[in-house]
């Protein structure tokens, strides 16, 4: 405050002092002028320090309660709150504007930001639906199969095929540790009602098992199913065989040979459980059930034993009590142990009767590719904003300058890359509501989105901020660190190093990309390499029909004479598994030469005359099985693998000796991949053996379509089989089921890398965009002194070319060392060859030309005139 | 009970208020009263009762402009409403009331 030049006299500053210590902010105003004025009118009436007196007098009795208090204010006089809503408001206005001023940066950013959102959602969706199969039971962490771990050949295999008496073993035995047993043999049966017939796949199961599943009954009861002559139905066949009628006590026929009734119709089971299509439940004591009459055969596997474990039982201290228990009953060494329902998802694959991974495998892998997708996005972000940083300078600095705190900057920068991050979520939302459809399709799931569990909004939001705090946060503190002197005077320049981050985030971003194009190809090339793999015999045209009512069984050579004639097919064949698999494995071979110590395992494929003819096998010694030799029943017939494993030479004509019968080796056939096509041929004798056929296979007519064979065929089966409906498969699309899961991580992981590649190239674009706009006047200068387009073109691409180079050099070796260690579970694999790293390296580079190339033709190209002039 | 009685100090700042109406505010309130009565005030308590007064909705009062003046700060012009002037009115009513019914004989 000025101080009045002729001195006039003051009054005390300590009581002034003291009045603006109690006073209400809101009165002082008035209060100091009262006094003041009184003061100035005192000092002519009474003298200078008389008024002094009553001055101090005077402010000495404001202070009173009455004048104290705070009034309810009239205007806001209270500091600003740190980040209240004014300046919240204010730094969203500031963000929008920047969004809508560079309409092409944030489309960039929005775009991918979304772009990685969505696919880190579709694969957390993809993870949760994994983590959360079968918990849909109310006991999935009691439940268990039981599992038998046997070693043959060298090799242990652990499986949940058991022998049926274990089941009594353990009910008996074991009172308190098991609270509930069920045996399942899975099938397919016919069922029928009336005219109606329906294939589908079910189970043979005990009373116990609707319990244990916890099926939610819509009709009739879970108790009902005790009755040996009674089924369950799961809604969806109810509805197909009934539609709105009542299926309750209607008596249903199943395979054309027993009548039962339905006492339930329970809820689907849903597709994230391991038993969504047992689609019924038959009754295990049932005559019409095969295996219920195996109750004392120690040694025939063949159906399922699911265990509910008391509460108070440990899954690992009941299987170390258990392990033993079939050995009293058997010669051979089989060990029992239990696999909890919450692995049998996850951890499904066994390694010398320990768990040993499975599924997990992908849920990491997927894991890992959705962070990383995520990631490229979060890093165009950073990069694009640090790289604008110097646009925004002189705002921080005025901001800086005005008052603002660090930590008020930082917390500006990172509301809006929040702001950005929710525009991007609203977008990600809508990308992946409109491709869950196809991401199902590919990934063979029925995922849908959790709207209404506010687990997932949570979930969402909490990570959208994540997403917003991480990509924002390299920007804010960067920016939020500039001197506001520098910045203000302009001498702000951003050193040799500033872009040396901005490098490194770009690197990382292209080795990501790289890595999982390099992925891609060697997936694709591993299941080309198995697909071109030759097969040994021909699989187009040949269709499996299985043998399930008892009409199929007799009549072998009429139905085939019958097939024939009707020009519909060439050759028809009967064995005990479809060409595409091999569904019998057996041990207890003797021959002459034999290693006594060993007792090798054979696929075993029961066969009819006819199967070499048409499956198309080739003979390379001794001959094919043939009605003109009617000692050809019971002979045998090795593959290559078979003849190799046994160590016979010569074996046309030797004798080998199975359960208790001599068998004459006829011939030798050249291997034929009928199992697993990234596996070694596994060594198979074919049996001739017509009591022992499961399956009629059949080749179509070459000279006519598929549809006209098959309406040929339908009658001939209907004339035969005239309970059930004519169902058959392709064995070249059953062949095809077996490179499913491989293609289905080949097609994922190729959708992951476009993706990763796609925001990548934005980022790219943005940066490219950048430099070219920096480097404006530079380029003009050049350009005036006869640089030509070219000249441009390599001096704005080199730098982007050479980080890439080396994002090539570490994604190389990266990649080599991953896929090397995947290519390892397969027996039968490719070669990872040097082209595959060039191809990859040469798009990854061709790209980025073609992604920076469009900036800097275009920055070459602008007049120098307007670009020198632009200031 | 509050709103119907005046305290005599009070009477005497809501009758000052009205002397110098149209600017009647703290200081110009204080020196009125010590010009009429002659003796010494303090401010603060011409403040409570001004603060009282408008409580009981005897006075209203308004913030008034900047004026060069009091080194720019404003005051708070004070008004007397129609309730205080009736208030006013009553208690002189009262006193002549009780003026007219002293006996001449009293005085003697």
């Amino acid at each position: 405050m000025k101080k009045p030049l002729n001195s006039a006299p003051q009054p005390p500053r300590w009581a002034t002092r003291l009045l603006h210590g109690f006073c209400p902010s809101y009165l002082v105003e008035e209060m100091e002028g009262d006094l003041d004025e009184l003061f100035r009118q005192r000092i002519e009436l009474i003298g200078v320090r008389k008024a002094r007196i009553r001055y101090i007098r005077d402010v000495l009795s404001l202070v009173r309660p009455s004048l104290m208090k705070q009034k309810p204010a009239e205007f806001d006089a209270s500091p600003p709150f740190f980040l209240g809503t004014t300046m919240i408001r204010n730094y969203f206005k500031i963000a929008f504007r920047n969004l809508l001023k560079n309409k092409v940066y944030s489309f960039i950013n929005i775009a991918g930001l979304a772009t990685g959102m969505a696919v880190a959602m579709l694969i957390g969706l993809w993870i949760w639906d994994e983590l959360s199969f079968d918990s849909y039971h109310k006991n999935h962490d009691r439940l268990a199969y039981v599992m038998g771990t046997q070693t043959y050949n060298g090799e242990t295999g652990t499986y949940h095929s058991i022998v049926v008496p274990l089941e009594n073993e353990l009910r008996t035995n074991y009172p308190s540790d098991f609270k509930r047993l069920s045996l399942l043999w899975m099938s397919t049966n016919i069922l029928a009602v009336g005219d109606k017939k329906l294939a589908q796949s079910g189970t043979w199961a005990q009373p116990d098992f609707p319990e244990m599943l916890s099926l939610t009954m819509l009709k009739g009861s879970r108790e009902a199913f005790r009755d040996p002559s009674s089924v369950l139905l799961s809604e969806s066949v109810a509805t197909s065989l009934f539609g709105n009628e009542d299926p309750i006590n209607k008596v249903i026929r199943v395979d054309n040979k027993t009548n039962m009734k339905i006492v339930g119709v329970y809820e689907d089971l849903p597709h994230n459980t391991t038993f969504h299509d047992v689609r019924f439940l038959l009754p295990w004591h049932n005559t019409a059930n095969w295996w219920n009459t195996q109750t004392s055969a120690w040694r025939n596997h063949g159906c399922s034993l699911v265990v509910q474990v008391s509460d108070q039982s440990d899954f690992d201290q009941l299987s170390a009590k258990i392990k033993d228990i079939v050995l009293p009953h058997i010669k051979e060494i089989e060990y029992i142990s239990l696999h909890p329902m919450e692995q049998w998802h996850l951890y499904s694959e066994f390694k010398n009767g320990k768990v040993a991974g499975g599924r997990i495998q992908f849920v990491w892998l997927f894991g890992i590719i959705g962070a990383f997708v995520l990631l490229l996005a979060c890093i165009n972000f950073m990069n694009l904003s640090t790289a604008r940083s110097e646009k925004r300078a002189k705002e921080v600095g005025i901001r800086k300058a005005i008052g603002s705190l660090y930590g008020q900057l930082i917390g500006q920068f990172l509301s809006e890359s929040v702001l950005v991050a929710f525009i991007a979520l609203v977008f990600s939302i809508a990308l992946v509501w409109g491709s869950l459809s196809f991401f199902n399709h590919l990934a063979d799931k029925a995922i849908t989105i959790p709207w209404t569990t506010p687990s997932f909004w949570f979930l969402t939001i909490g990570f959208t901020l994540f997403t917003g705090f991480v990509s924002g946060s390299y920007p804010a503190f960067y920016l939020s660190s500039f001197k506001p002197v520098k910045v203000l005077k302009g001498t702000m320049r951003a050193g040799r190093f500033a872009s040396l981050p901005r490098k490194v985030l770009v690197v990382i971003q292209f080795t990501v990309s790289i890595s999982l194009i390099i992925g891609t190809i060697i997936v694709f090339r591993q299941i080309q390499h198995a697909k071109n793999r030759p097969v040994g015999y021909s699989r187009d045209g040949l269709i499996t029909v299985a043998m399930n009512t008892p009409e199929l069984n007799a009549h072998y050579n009429e139905l085939r004479n019958e097939l024939i004639e009707s020009g519909g097919a060439v050759e028809m064949t009967e064995s005990n598994s479809p060409p595409t698999q091999i569904w019998s494995n057996n041990s207890g071979f003797q021959w002459k030469g034999k290693d006594p110590t060993t007792d090798p395992l054979f696929g075993t494929i029961a066969v009819t005359h006819d199967f070499g003819k048409t499956v198309g096998w080739k003979i390379v010694a001794g001959r094919d099985f043939s009605r003109d030799f009617p000692s050809d029943s019971g002979s045998f017939i090795l593959n290559e693998s078979a003849v190799k494993l046994a160590g016979i030479t010569n074996p046309v004509g030797k004798i080998m000796r199975w359960n208790g019968r001599d068998h004459v080796v006829t011939g030798v056939v050249k291997d034929m991949v009928m199992d697993s096509p990234f596996k070694p041929t596994v060594p198979t004798i074919f049996l001739m053996d017509y009591g022992w056929l499961n399956m009629i296979i059949v080749r179509t007519n070459p000279a006519l379509s598929t549809r006209d064979a098959l309406a040929k065929i339908e009658p001939v089966f209907k004339k035969f089989n005239p309970g059930s409906p004519f169902e058959y498969k392709f064995s070249d699309d059953e062949y095809a089921r077996k490179f499913s899961d491989e293609e289905r991580v080949g097609n994922l992981a190729t959708l992951f890398a476009i993706l990763a590649i796609f925001i990548s190239c934005l980022g790219l674009f943005g940066l490219a965009s950048f430099v070219a706009e920096q480097r404006t006047k530079e380029i003009g200068v050049r350009k005036v002194l006869g640089a030509t387009v070219f000249n441009v073109w390599g001096l704005l691409s080199r730098d982007f070319v050479m980080l890439v180079i080396i994002s090539c050099l570490i994604a190389g070796p990266l990649a080599w060392y991953f896929m090397n260690g995947w290519l390892q579970q397969y027996e039968y694999r490719s070669k990872i060859s040097w082209w595959i790293f060039a191809v990859s390296g040469a798009g990854a580079l061709l790209i980025t030309l073609l992604t920076v190339s469009y900036q800097a033709i275009r920055a070459a190209l602008t007049n120098p005139v307007k670009s020198l002039r632009s200031e | 009970m509050k709103g119907t009685y005046l305290g005599e100090f009070e009477e005497v700042v809501l009758l000052s208020v009205a002397i110098r109406s149209g600017d009647a505010y703290g200081a110009a309130v204080t020196t009125e009263i010590e010009q009429q009565m002659g003796r010494s005030v303090n401010l603060g308590a011409v403040h409570s009762a001004l603060h009282r007064l408008e409580e009981k909705s005897l006075l209203t009062s308004r913030l008034g402009g900047v004026t060069q003046e009091r080194g720019g700060r404003r005051k708070r012009l004070y008004t007397v409403t129609v309730a205080g002037r009736r208030a006013l009115e009553e208690i002189r009513q009262l006193r002549n009331q009780m003026w007219d019914a002293i006996p001449t004989t009293a005085w003697t």
